[in-house]
C-alpha cells in the first residue's frame, strides 16, 4: 500500500453516486483532492453534499462508479483509511457523559494510540482549540462554539492526513465561526489537506482554495471561489429594495425598467438584484430614471450570487 | 501541528485489537454507573429471595417429586431466581443503553469513524454485558452459598456458566431489537410482554409441570426455560445430562444466530 506519494490525489472520484432505495442523493459526480489543498462542497441542504462525505469518510457504501481516498478503495481498505482520516461530523456525538479530555483520551485510544501519547496528544490539542482550561469540564456545560472545537480537536487526535467537516460552522453564531476558522486556517497552514461541506458562502469563500457548488445531487461548477464568480458573475451588484410595490407596481415590472442597466437581473422575494461591473453607476442611474428604491446596497458578487445563477435559487432558505 | 503521517495501516485490525481499543471506553462507562448498578444487580435479587425463598417458601411443602429434586422451595427457586436475572440484567444493559448510543448520544457514529466496524462495537459492548452478569451472578451465587443450596462441589460452577449462557443468549437477541428500533416506546411492549412474562412462567417460580400438558411445553419452548433448567439441575446435582445437552445446544444457537441478528442490525442502521 504505497499511497503517499505526493501528487496522487487525496481524493479521487469518479461518476460516483449514493442511492437510498430509490432515492438517488449523488448523481454522479466526478471531484479529485489534491495534498494540502482546502476543497469545499457548496451548496444548499439536500444537495448530496453529506451523503458524498460519509462516502469520503468510509463508513457510507458507495452505490456506484469510483472513488479512491488516499489512494485506497473505501470498500475494501475502510479501516485503513478511516484510521488516516479526521472526520468532524455535522453533529458533534460528542459522549455527554464524559468530560472534555476524556473525549479526546477515549477517542485517541479507539485509533490504537498508547495511553501515554493519547494523554499528551490530547493535552496538545486542547491547548490548540482553547479549551485548556476546560479540560475537566463536563460536555453538556460548553457552549456550541467549544463544543464543535471540541469535536475539532477530537478529529485530529490520530494526526489525520485528511479533515472531512461537514456544515463545521452551522449553528454557531459570528464571533465562535470566526474562532473556528481561524483554527482551520492554521491546520491548512500546517499543510492539512481539508475536504468542507458548507451552505455558507462567506465560509466557502474563506476557507476553500477550489471548491465545487452542488444541487440535487450534482455538481453544477468547479473552480476557486474567485474563478467562479468571474466565470458567473459580475465583478459588482447593486441591491434594490422598493419596499411595498406602490402604483401597481410589480417586482418583475421595476425589473424590466432597470434591465438594460447591467448585464443581468434578479428578482428575490424582498429585493432586486443588478449584475454590473460598476453598481454605484447602476444605483445613480435607477435614481435618474426616477425610481425610489427604500434602500440600496453595493457590494461585490459572491458565491452566493454563483449559486443563484446557476441554480435559479437561493442557497440560505 | 497535524503533520501528514507515513504510517499504513493493515486494511482490517484483529478482533483483539478492535476490542483491546474499545476497554478504556467501557472501564470509564463501568466507573460511572456501578453505584447506579448495584440496587439493581444485588439489593433487588436479594428481596426476592428473601421474599419468595424464605417468606413465601416457608409455606410450600419441600417435596423432592414436585420440587425437580429442591428439599426445600428455596432450593428449589434460588437457581431459577437467578437465571432470570440474568436475563433481566442482559435486557437492561442492551435496551436503553444501545438506543443511546445508535440514536441518543450517537457514540457508535463517532466510533465508526475511526477503524473500528460495526462487528467490533457489538462485540465489545456485549463483552460488558457479560462482564456485568458474570459480577452479577457471581455474587449471588456466592452469597448463596452458606445457605444450603448446591447439592455438589463444581454445580455452582456450572450453573454460573448456564447463568451466563441464558443471559448472552437474551443480550444478543434484545441488541439486535435495539439497535432496529426507531423508538423507545418499542421497549414497553419488549418488558411487558416479552420479559415480565418469561420470569413468571418459565419455571422459576414454581415447576413447569404445573402449567399442564400444554403450558410446560409452551414453557419448554422459551429460551428462559432452557436456563432456569440447567441452573437448578446444576445447582441441586440433579443433572440428567441429556436434557442438560439440549439446554446447552439451544441457548448455543440462540447465542450464534442472535450474534448474526445483533451485527446485521447495527450494520442496517449505521452504514447506510
Amino acid at each position: 500500500m504505497a499511497t503517499d506519494q505526493s501528487d496522487e490525489p487525496m481524493i479521487s472520484a469518479r461518476g460516483l453516486t449514493k442511492s437510498f432505495g430509490d432515492f438517488e442523493a449523488v448523481k454522479g459526480i466526478d471531484v479529485e483532492v489534491r495534498r494540502g489543498e482546502a476543497f469545499g462542497f457548496l451548496g444548499p441542504n439536500g444537495a448530496g453534499k453529506s451523503s458524498t462525505m460519509r462516502m469520503i469518510a468510509a463508513v457510507s457504501p458507495v452505490s456506484g462508479g469510483e472513488l479512491r481516498i488516499l489512494g485506497l478503495d473505501p470498500a475494501t481498505d475502510g479501516p485503513a483509511i478511516r484510521g488516516r482520516l479526521g472526520v468532524c461530523p455535522q453533529d458533534d456525538t460528542l459522549d455527554t457523559e464524559l468530560d472534555v479530555f476524556d473525549n479526546l483520551f477515549i477517542y485517541g485510544r479507539y485509533f490504537g494510540l498508547p495511553r501515554e501519547e493519547v494523554r499528551a496528544r490530547a493535552t496538545e490539542l486542547l491547548e490548540f482549540v482553547q479549551l485548556t482550561d476546560k479540560a475537566h469540564a463536563k460536555v453538556d456545560d460548553l457552549s456550541g462554539g467549544m463544543k464543535r472545537r471540541l469535536t475539532i480537536a477530537r478529529s485530529l487526535v490520530n494526526r489525520p492526513d485528511l479533515l472531512l467537516l461537514d456544515e463545521p460552522t452551522t449553528g454557531l453564531d459570528p464571533q465562535a465561526r470566526h474562532v473556528l476558522w481561524d483554527r482551520l486556517f492554521r491546520l491548512k497552514q500546517a499543510g492539512v489537506t481539508l475536504v468542507l461541506t458548507t451552505h455558507y458562502m462567506d465560509e466557502a469563500e474563506q476557507l476553500c482554495d477550489r471548491l465545487v457548488v452542488m444541487d440535487k445531487g450534482r455538481i453544477v461548477a468547479e473552480g476557486s471561489p474567485l474563478d467562479l464568480i468571474r466565470e458567473h458573475s459580475t465583478r459588482e451588484v447593486a441591491e434594490l429594495r422598493f419596499g411595498i410595490a406602490r402604483e401597481g407596481e410589480t417586482h418583475e415590472g421595476l425589473a424590466e425598467q432597470v434591465a438594460d442597466l447591467g448585464d443581468r437581473v434578479e428578482v428575490l422575494p424582498d429585493r432586486l438584484l443588478v449584475y454590473s461591473e460598476d453598481g454605484d453607476a447602476v444605483v445613480a442611474a435607477v435614481q435618474a430614471r426616477g425610481l425610489r428604491p427604500v434602500a440600496t446596497l453595493v457590494r461585490r458578487s459572491t458565491l452566493e450570487d454563483v449559486f443563484l445563477r446557476l441554480t435559479g435559487r437561493t442557497l440560505v432558505d | 501541528m497535524a503533520a501528514p503521517t507515513t504510517a499504513t495501516a493493515p486494511a482490517e485490525l484483529t478482533r483483539g485489537e478492535a476490542l483491546r481499543r474499545q476497554v478504556d471506553y467501557w472501564a470509564t462507562v463501568y466507573r460511572r454507573t456501578w453505584r447506579g448498578s448495584v440496587v439493581s444487580s444485588f439489593a433487588t435479587p436479594l428481596f426476592y429471595v428473601l421474599a419468595m425463598g424464605v417468606l413465601l417458601g416457608g409455606f410450600i411443602n419441600g417435596d423432592p417429586d414436585v420440587l425437580e429434586g429442591a428439599t426445600s422451595y428455596f432450593q428449589f427457586v434460588v437457581p431459577g431466581l437467578i437465571a432470570a436475572h440474568a436475563m433481566q440484567t442482559a435486557v437492561g444493559e442492551t435496551t436503553y443503553p444501545v438506543m443511546g448510543m445508535v440514536k441518543w448520544q450517537r457514540i457508535y457514529d463517532s466510533m465508526l469513524a475511526t477503524p473500528l466496524q460495526c462487528r467490533d462495537l457489538v462485540g465489545a459492548h456485549l463483552l460488558f454485558v457479560l462482564f456485568r452478569l458474570a459480577t452479577t451472578c457471581a455474587v449471588y451465587d456466592l452469597v448463596l452459598a452458606p445457605f444450603g443450596v448446591y447439592g455438589s462441589w463444581w454445580g455452582p460452577f456450572a450453573a454460573f456458566g448456564s447463568q451466563l449462557l441464558v443471559g448472552m443468549a437474551f443480550a444478543v437477541w434484545v441488541y439486535g431489537v435495539s439497535a432496529r428500533l426507531r423508538s423507545e416506546e418499542g421497549f414497553g411492549v419488549l418488558f411487558r410482554l416479552g420479559v415480565f412474562p418469561l420470569f413468571l412462567f418459565s419455571g422459576a417460580f414454581f415447576p413447569i409441570s404445573n402449567l399442564g400438558e400444554v403450558g410446560s411445553w409452551v414453557a419448554r419452548l422459551t429460551p428462559l426455560w432452557h436456563g432456569v433448567n440447567l441452573s437448578r439441575m446444576f445447582s441441586l446435582d440433579e443433572v440428567t445430562w441429556w436434557l442438560a445437552g439440549v439446554n446447552v445446544s439451544v441457548l448455543v444457537v440462540l447465542l450464534l444466530l442472535g450474534w448474526h441478528w445483533a451485527v446485521t442490525g447495527l450494520e442496517r442502521r449505521l452504514v447506510a
